[in-house]
């Protein structure tokens, strides 16, 4: 069953096309790579898939329903998370809090319970705290629930924002770039993580890396843009080979 | 409730007790005169504004300089109401009274809030601030042309219902409800939108929706301030509620801290005391407020608590007990 289709969608900044007539197609478990060259038009794919740009033409499907012109909240709740390129979390909160906020749609209770503490909020609060402690703890990170997120390390910065993006109980999750600035021990153990999320929570993974190592690595299936378009689609052995590939990464 | 927590409880119970005697006692004695009741009750008021205020400034973190207009909707609609109410001749207590008629200034405020905020709350930074700004002296000019309230000579004939026993709860009510707000899973969500609107966003935080309730809550608590006002001043003109006073309410809360409530109580109670302390060399006054204006910006440009809160308990610890512990966020009221 897909999960996510995306048929044809074009947008267009001016005069300028950013991404023209692009298809993509997950299937429900599928660990899928978009990669391509500086400027392809990847993380732009990316913001319309998650309501930040609406396409001057085409469709997108999330789980059997057209989520064009949706807002991006709405576009979490019917199950897409996304992280960021450049690490986006709530700097001044703690690891948890960030968390919770993801769980946000998760938790019961109106504004006067809140404010007059009814038991209602006691048992939510309650729950929210267990649940995003247990998603923290996936991440062995359970003793930096209550640091600030400004003061994790940069590894940390970067699991922490996936697991706030897992918190919305997505079905499929977005990476952008989730290995920029690591060492490559600290992709290795990403590799392993997004292994490991993917068997945890059953979701379909979709992302951008510029990381060959772990793209060939860990996607089964991988889409190459450049200019907006896609110029080839296939298992990891088939990229590394296709001729459009080498070309439009190393120039003719 | 875990054992810390309860401690918290029991402490900041007692120490909103002990202060309350230590007023009560004051005033009892003939100690405190009435010229002192008064301007505790107007650091009250102000408290109630300043905390409010944060709810948008702090919170949200956005400049919104137009408080001074929500809280005269608050003041003019609770007083228009309590006056028909004792024309129509039904007799109530007179705190039944006041809690009726802070319900409709703070209702009515609150309106106004969600009417204004929806549309404004697109504007972010300097151009939100300006445009607040205009909305508060459009609510001014308002209530200086119509006749039914007085116009511009004023409102008259207001009764006074407010004392300090009274105003004294009320705030700590109201402190203990913003506190709360703030703890609660939407006030989260206001707080990560402070942090990072797009990540916030995407973390499926319906943005608008949030600034919206945190903009009409902050005049709804406006709103309530203002009818504290006008039953405790018993004379409203439009004139008081001018520019310079939404700017003295933005002071307050940047000095004590954007974000930090208890930052707010301090910095309120400090800035309407000392004004009050300066009036015998009356014409030093607004050098000596202007020059420790001066002076925190540079020592402490983040306000007296920055976004941290006062905490009672974490404070006893260092103190007497002389523990180490981390200066823990929350639960405290003083």
């Amino acid at each position: 069953m897909s999960v996510l289709s995306v048929k044809n969608i074009t947008i267009q900044f001016g005069g300028l096309t950013a991404v023209d007539k692009f298809n993509l197609n997950l299937e429900s478990h599928e660990l899928v790579g978009l990669i391509g060259p500086n400027g392809a038009g990847k993380t732009t794919i990316f913001n319309m898939l998650t309501g930040v740009y609406v396409p001057t033409s085409g469709d997108i499907i999330l789980n059997g329903e057209s989520i064009i012109k949706k807002s991006t909240h709405d576009i979490v709740k019917l199950g897409a998370a996304r992280t960021f390129q450049n690490i986006r979390l709530f700097k001044d909160l703690t690891a948890i809090e960030n968390v919770k906020i993801a769980y946000h749609n998760f938790i019961d209770y109106n504004l006067i319970q809140g404010m007059f503490r009814t038991k209602k909020f006691w048992t939510e609060e309650k729950k929210a705290q267990d649940e995003c402690l247990k998603l923290l703890e996936i991440f062995n990170m359970g003793g930096y629930a209550n640091t600030l997120a400004k003061n994790l390390p940069y590894g940390q910065q970067r699991r922490l924002e996936i697991a706030r993006a897992l918190a919305s109980e997505p079905k499929v999750l977005m990476l952008d770039e989730p290995a920029a600035g690591m060492n490559p021990n600290e992709t290795a153990e990403l590799m392993e993580t997004i292994h490991f999320i993917r068997e945890k929570f059953d979701i379909t993974i979709l992302l951008i890396e510029h990381d060959m190592k772990l793209v060939m690595g860990i996607c089964e299936r991988i889409v190459v843009v450049d200019y907006g378009k896609t110029i080839a689609e296939g298992t990891p052995d088939e990229i590394k080979n296709n001729p459009e590939v080498i070309r439009a990464y190393l120039g003719d | 409730m875990d054992k810390n927590k309860r401690r918290a409880y029991m402490i900041n119970t007692i120490a909103i007790i002990t202060l309350y005697l230590a007023f009560f006692i004051l005033i009892q004695t003939k100690t405190m005169n009435k010229y002192f009741i008064g301007i505790a009750i107007l650091t009250c008021i102000m408290i109630i504004m300043a905390m409010s205020l944060n709810i948008v400034a702090g919170f949200l973190g956005e400049m919104a300089l137009g408080h001074a207009g929500f809280m005269a909707i608050g003041a003019y609609s609770s007083a228009s109401f309590s006056i028909a109410l004792f024309n129509s001749g039904i007799i109530l207590p007179d705190l039944v009274v006041l809690i009726l008629a802070m319900i409709v200034g703070g209702t009515m405020a609150g309106i106004f809030g969600i009417l204004i905020g929806t549309p404004t709350l697109r504007l972010r930074g300097d151009y939100l601030g300006i445009v607040t700004i205009g909305f508060s002296e459009i609510i001014r000019i308002f209530f200086i042309n119509f006749q039914p309230t007085g116009g511009a000579a004023g409102l008259k004939g207001i009764t006074r219902l407010v004392n300090f026993n009274n105003v004294y709860w009320i705030t700590i009510v109201i402190a203990i409800l913003i506190f709360t707000f703030g703890r609660s899973k939407q006030g989260r969500a206001i707080i990560s939108i402070r942090e990072d609107e797009i990540a916030s966003e995407s973390a499926g935080v319906p943005t608008t929706r949030y600034k919206v309730l945190a903009f009409s809550l902050a005049a709804f608590f406006a709103g309530l301030g203002g009818a504290l006002y006008a039953h405790y001043i018993a004379f409203l003109e439009p004139s008081k509620f001018n520019f310079m006073f939404s700017i003295e309410m933005f002071v307050i809360v940047v000095l004590g801290g954007l974000g930090s409530l208890t930052g707010s109580i301090i910095s309120a109670i400090v800035l309407t005391i000392l004004p009050e302390m300066l009036r015998g060399f009356a014409q030093y006054r607004l050098l000596v407020y202007s020059l420790v204006l001066i002076i925190m910006m540079i020592f402490r440009p983040q306000g007296i608590f920055g976004r941290t809160e006062f905490s009672l308990t974490g404070a006893i610890d260092i103190l007497i007990l002389r523990k180490n512990t981390k200066k823990s966020v929350g639960g405290g009221k003083s």
